[in-house]
């Protein structure tokens, strides 16, 4: 039983490790940010995901201890993960970072006609906050 | 603070926050066998607070937590100082600490210290100096 738990965990660990290979190629072959953003959140939150994972099957399967921050751990790169991602894209965008020259679409920039703020950095000046 | 400029970062930090301010408290906790304690305790309660102050902005950090951290900071200290002076009142030396085993309604049988409310004041004293840090900086005054 431990033996097949920890055939399970090794993969999952060296599936988690194979995605971050992939994510970290995906940064350096992407040619803008909004794809390079695209290739590090997405499977280098999986990677992460699957090699914690592995660690808390393993942990369970051999020392029988339940590992209550792994599981944690999980939640939290699933949650935020991809909201930093759009935090970077939507301030790329924001502050007038290019597309790559093959895209064809920008919805965003139709949105931020029709409100009135083509310029870039226009809309978001006109929302910042104003501290006291 | 204008709604829906920020909406993905506002829900996630609402969840977010509790999960760290959790695991702050689990750590305080566990200080005593495992890797923790007052000090990373305090910090993450600080991160927890400034993912708040990220995500909307210090005008709800301060209507969130209505203390001044400043006084914390002095609590903290107190609390510190008066497990060290309570030594001295049972004839110990400055600071030496004490435990026993207690009948706790829900715990059953705990082991309680007193190096515990030294955490605390720790704790108490991280956050206090590491707020007062950041809502200075962050004001723009």
């Amino acid at each position: 039983m431990a033996t097949i738990v920890e055939w399970i965990s090794v993969l999952l660990a060296l599936a988690g490790a194979v995605f971050c290979a992939i994510s970290a190629f995906g940064l350096i072959r992407f040619p803008d940010v909004y794809m390079r953003s695209h290739a590090a959140t997405k499977s280098a939150a999986l990677g992460v995901l699957f090699i914690l994972g592995g660690a808390f099957l393993y942990f369970w399967a051999v020392d029988g201890a339940v590992d209550a921050r792994l599981l944690l751990a999980i939640v939290f790169v699933f949650l935020t993960s991809p909201v930093a991602g759009h935090l970077n894209g939507r301030s790329a965008y924001r502050s007038g970072v290019k597309m790559w020259k093959g895209s064809v679409r920008d919805d965003f920039k139709d949105v931020l006609e029709k409100a009135g703020t083509s310029a870039p950095d226009a809309a978001f000046e006109k929302e910042k906050p104003k501290l006291p | 603070m204008p709604k829906g400029s920020d909406i993905f970062l506002q829900n996630v930090s609402k969840i977010v926050v509790f999960l760290v301010l959790a695991f702050a408290l689990y750590l305080f906790f566990t200080g005593h066998g495992s890797p923790g304690g007052g000090f990373i305790a305090g910090l993450m309660s600080a991160g927890a607070l400034l993912l708040l102050a990220l995500a909307y902005d210090i005008e709800t950090v301060r209507k969130v937590v209505p203390f001044d951290f400043k006084l914390i900071t002095a609590i903290g200290l107190l609390i510190a100082l008066g497990t060290g002076t309570g030594a001295l009142l049972f004839g110990q030396p400055f600071l030496k600490h004490a435990f026993g085993h207690f009948d706790l309604p829900l715990l059953g049988d705990t082991e309680l210290h007193t190096a515990l409310i030294f955490d605390l004041g720790v704790y108490l004293a991280v956050v206090g100096v590491t707020m007062t840090i950041l809502l200075t900086i962050g004001e723009d005054r």
